[in-house]
């Protein structure tokens, strides 16, 4: 067995770093998009609003309940052979929308968990003294669920960075499409992928550093 | 003036509000005894929509809810003219003690965020927690958890103020403040609906007690009449297991 290319490595190390903003692109997107869903989703899951709720329901089944790699490629290889509108997208929008749609049914989940969390006796107070459901939702529920919900969406947001690699299998130079190229080249596959691995490693990392602090910053009100 | 007429709760095949009728004269302090899950709770909370009536009609001044008709913008009009204190307090853990006070008075009453608060902290000065007005309700007893809650209901100045058992969650040592408050806001000549277990305070504040059974008012009259001479056996028997257990 021979050592690690080193040098490789670290001359690789600024040609991946060079795709971390598409990656980062990507999953804030993602979120950004997901996040009202979710929010939408889990309000109308809470409401139980009549038909709608069937569709809701539907939607959050089966992009919880099929891989996100299944619906990428329904959306960027079978969507345009049966809607012509599709044809014109790329795999980054294609990626995005999937990452979207996905993970907001997880996060749907999610927030409605943490709204119906939120003791019921606070319900019943908001609406004793006057407060219309949105005044209720808004101004109560909502922001201690958001509490309640933050750790868990930061988790997905963590998983969305993670997953925007596989927009590599729609044609995108990511970093995983970007570290796959240069391996080609090289050859040199294992010390390729170990500094991609390494990156994504370090960026998840600082987030979960960045979502422990968040944490105690958010429970400070809630502190005896 | 509160009228209430034929007030039904049922839950499922069993009816806890048996058919309600209850005139409340402005100002007057009534406090509703009786065994548990007797709808003495329900009954509060029917009167306030929290629970939905099965039928009856409130009448609360110029303000008419049907409860076979009963429409959001009729039963919000009645919430805001009714105040609740829960059992459990029920403050909102996400405000302050003050905030809790405030919220209701410029988010319902829509007040200038000055006014609201001069009221607030007139209130809370008044319930002696002046000097945990920024506290959140996570940091407070649950006699002071109580206070801001009861202060949360008298800010709204409501024709009427209803009264959900307010000490039964509590540790003994904060039932007297909490009591003590109650007698504060008595004073005034608030109109209040108390279901209580407290049959000293009672005595001493209700200017009517009456006593439920079975989702009845089985008696009613001054508190002297009810305590000293009870005509009904079951009211009788009630009160003489809730003073066997009280010695």
């Amino acid at each position: 067995m021979q050592g690690l290319d080193f040098d490789y490595m670290l001359g690789l190390v600024p040609v991946i770093l060079g795709y971390v903003p598409l990656t980062i692109g990507m999953a804030t997107a993602g979120m950004v998009f997901a996040l009202p869903l979710a929010g939408l989703m889990a309000v109308e899951r809470v409401a139980q609003v009549p038909v709608l709720d069937l569709f809701v329901r539907l939607f959050i089944s089966f992009f919880r309940g099929t891989p996100l790699l299944v619906q990428l490629f329904l959306f960027y290889f079978g969507l345009p052979q049966v809607i012509s509108a599709f044809i014109v997208i790329n795999g980054v929008t294609a990626a995005i929308m999937g990452l979207t749609l996905h993970f907001s049914a997880y996060m749907a989940e999610s927030i409605r968990a943490a709204i119906v969390g939120v003791d019921r006796s606070q319900w019943e107070a908001a609406r004793s003294i006057g407060m219309t459901q949105g005044q209720m939702m808004r101004r109560i529920v909502l922001p201690q669920a958001a509490r309640v919900a933050t750790p868990t969406l930061l988790n997905y947001f963590i998983d969305m960075i993670k997953s925007t690699s596989l927009a590599f299998t729609l044609g995108v130079t990511e970093m995983m499409g970007a570290a796959q190229k240069e391996a080609a080249g090289s050859f040199l596959y294992f010390e390729a992928f170990l500094v991609v691995a390494v990156i994504y490693w370090i960026m998840v990392e600082s987030l979960s550093q960045l979502q422990s602090r968040l944490e105690v910053r958010l429970g400070r009100a809630y502190a005896r | 003036m509160i009228t209430v007429r034929g007030l039904t709760k049922r839950f499922g095949s069993t009816t806890v509000l048996d058919g309600i009728d209850l005139d409340i004269g402005e100002g007057e302090r009534i406090v509703v005894i009786g065994p548990s899950g007797t709808g003495k709770s329900t009954l509060l909370r029917c009167l306030n929509f929290l629970d939905h009536p099965n039928a009856g009609i409130i009448r609360v001044g110029d303000l008419e809810v049907n409860s076979a008709s009963a429409t959001k913008a009729q039963i919000l009009a009645l919430r805001r003219k009714t105040a609740f204190v829960f059992q459990n307090y029920a403050l909102f853990a996400n405000r302050t003690a003050r905030q809790n006070i405030t919220e209701a008075l410029t988010v319902v009453q829509k007040l200038p965020r000055a006014e609201a608060e001069a009221r607030a902290d007139a209130i809370l000065r008044e319930t002696g927690l002046a000097d945990k007005a920024d506290a959140y309700p996570a940091a407070l007893s649950g006699g002071q958890q109580q206070r801001v809650g009861i202060g949360r209901a008298m800010a709204l100045n409501a024709e009427l103020m209803l009264f959900d058992e307010p000490t039964s969650s509590l540790d003994p040592e904060w039932v007297g403040e909490v009591l003590e408050l109650m007698r504060r806001v008595a004073a005034r000549r608030q109109t209040m609906l108390i279901v209580t277990h407290e049959m000293q305070f009672a005595r001493e504040i209700a200017d009517r007690v009456i006593f439920m059974d079975g989702g009845r008012f089985v008696e009613q009259g001054p508190p002297d009449q009810i305590f000293q001479s009870p005509q009904d056996a079951r009211t009788r028997d009630f009160l003489r297991r809730v003073s066997t257990d009280a010695t």
